[in-house]
């Protein structure tokens, strides 16, 4: 199979000005992924399931993640005037990182025999701009994952069938999966 | 009646028995269970049933699908937040005399499973549970001791007096209180009020 990056030329030769980065996994199954902007996420997906060299014409599986905000301290080294005297100092900079949610993608060939290839979608937070374009119109096989993503993570997917809640009942108000939900009968518990 | 006096008649050929003791013997010893399962204990239960195990011996094999003619829920597995409306249903609709054995951890306080978000935390929040089988799932063989014990439980109930069984006192309510789904939780009266967790430490 090509790389994420091989293939992210081939998108962009296809579909010109389209958005599209390559994530980086420093994990040991170092598996990159590519984020696809909301605009074109659907062509993009139309041509990654039609295009002869590729034709990932299986989504095995959709999951959500949650990236809750975070503070990432860092140590800067900075130039400060100490005791009249320019010198090299370390600095300690706190920098927000703001929380979103994501949708990931793995895409396999039956045709080919290749995959995976994972492909990203996040929403702009956690709160109101929850919204992605809905991948079933693409891969049919989207359809209940991505009901169970609106379940629990909370996430609002365009264009999809049939969005409706499928693990919980319909009046439930939470989204379980989420890193800050806290169970009702812990809630209880509190004094 | 003296048991001594009852044993001498029985050997004379002469036997003796109360009303009560009849229909006891009789309903102990052909329990017929509803027909389903939540999750891997229905397993180990239908293993009970089928030939090795035998559940037959002791007169409940007959597993029936309608809840009208069913005296017996075996409660085999985790009850989710979402199934325990149905089960408490399934159970209103059971005629009395009737009895809820909960089997394995999950249907005694929720097991592994216990905080996750859709599991329920025993079926005894809801259900008035004559014999707890513990285990993950129990094997056969326990669920076969638990049988025994509801049948000696059977066998032991007097059908007058204050002792008398639930559903002969004409004051309370043969219905159990369904539970409802509310936007966090299921909301609802519960039977066990001290069940809530960290409730007195």
């Amino acid at each position: 199979m090509q790389t994420p990056e091989q293939i992210k030329d081939r998108i962009l030769a296809a579909l010109p000005g389209a958005h599209l980065e390559v994530i980086p996994n420093g994990s040991p199954a170092n598996q990159p992924s590519l984020l696809l902007d909301h605009g074109q996420a659907r062509e993009i997906a139309k041509f990654l399931r039609d295009d002869p060299e590729l034709r990932f014409d299986y989504a095995s599986n959709v999951t959500g993640v949650d990236w809750p905000e975070k503070v990432v301290k860092e140590k800067v080294k900075v130039r400060k005037i100490i005791d009249g005297v320019e010198q090299e100092a370390v600095e300690l900079v706190e920098r927000k990182t703001p929380g979103f949610l994501e949708a990931v993608y793995h895409l396999y060939s039956m045709a080919l025999g290749h995959g995976p290839l994972i492909i990203r979608l996040r929403t702009g937070n956690r709160t109101d701009s929850v919204a992605l374009p809905s991948l079933t119109p693409v891969w049919r096989s989207c359809e209940f994952q991505e009901r169970e993503i609106f379940d629990l993570f909370g996430i609002t997917f365009k264009g999809h069938p049939d969005l409706r809640r499928i693990l919980m009942w319909d009046n439930f108000a939470d989204h379980p999966m989420r890193k800050d939900y806290v169970p009702a009968n812990e809630q209880e518990a509190k004094p | 009646m003296n048991q001594e006096l009852q044993n001498e008649l029985s050997r004379q050929g002469v036997v003796l028995t109360t009303i009560e003791d009849l229909y006891n013997w009789g309903r102990k010893n052909s329990l017929w269970p509803l027909q389903f399962g939540l999750a891997c204990c229905a397993i180990e239960m239908i293993a009970a049933s089928m030939a090795r195990f035998d559940m037959a011996r002791f007169g409940a094999e007959v597993f029936r699908p309608s809840p009208r003619q069913a005296d017996l829920m075996i409660v085999s597995g985790t009850v989710t937040k979402k199934m325990a409306p149905q089960v408490v249903r399934l159970f209103n609709q059971m005629p009395e005399p009737k009895y809820v054995i909960a089997m394995g951890a999950c249907a005694i306080c929720g097991g592994p499973f216990r905080d996750g978000y859709n599991v329920l935390q025993g079926i005894d929040l809801y259900l008035p549970v004559d014999v707890y089988i513990p285990g993950c799932p129990p094997r056969p063989e326990a669920l076969l001791e638990g049988l025994i014990h509801l049948q000696q439980k059977i066998a032991r109930q007097r059908l007058t007096g204050p002792e008398r069984p639930r559903h002969l006192e004409e004051n309370v309510p043969g219905e159990f209180p369904v539970p409802q789904f509310g936007p966090h939780d299921l909301v609802g009266p519960r039977l066990c009020k001290t069940r809530t967790p960290d409730a007195n430490s």
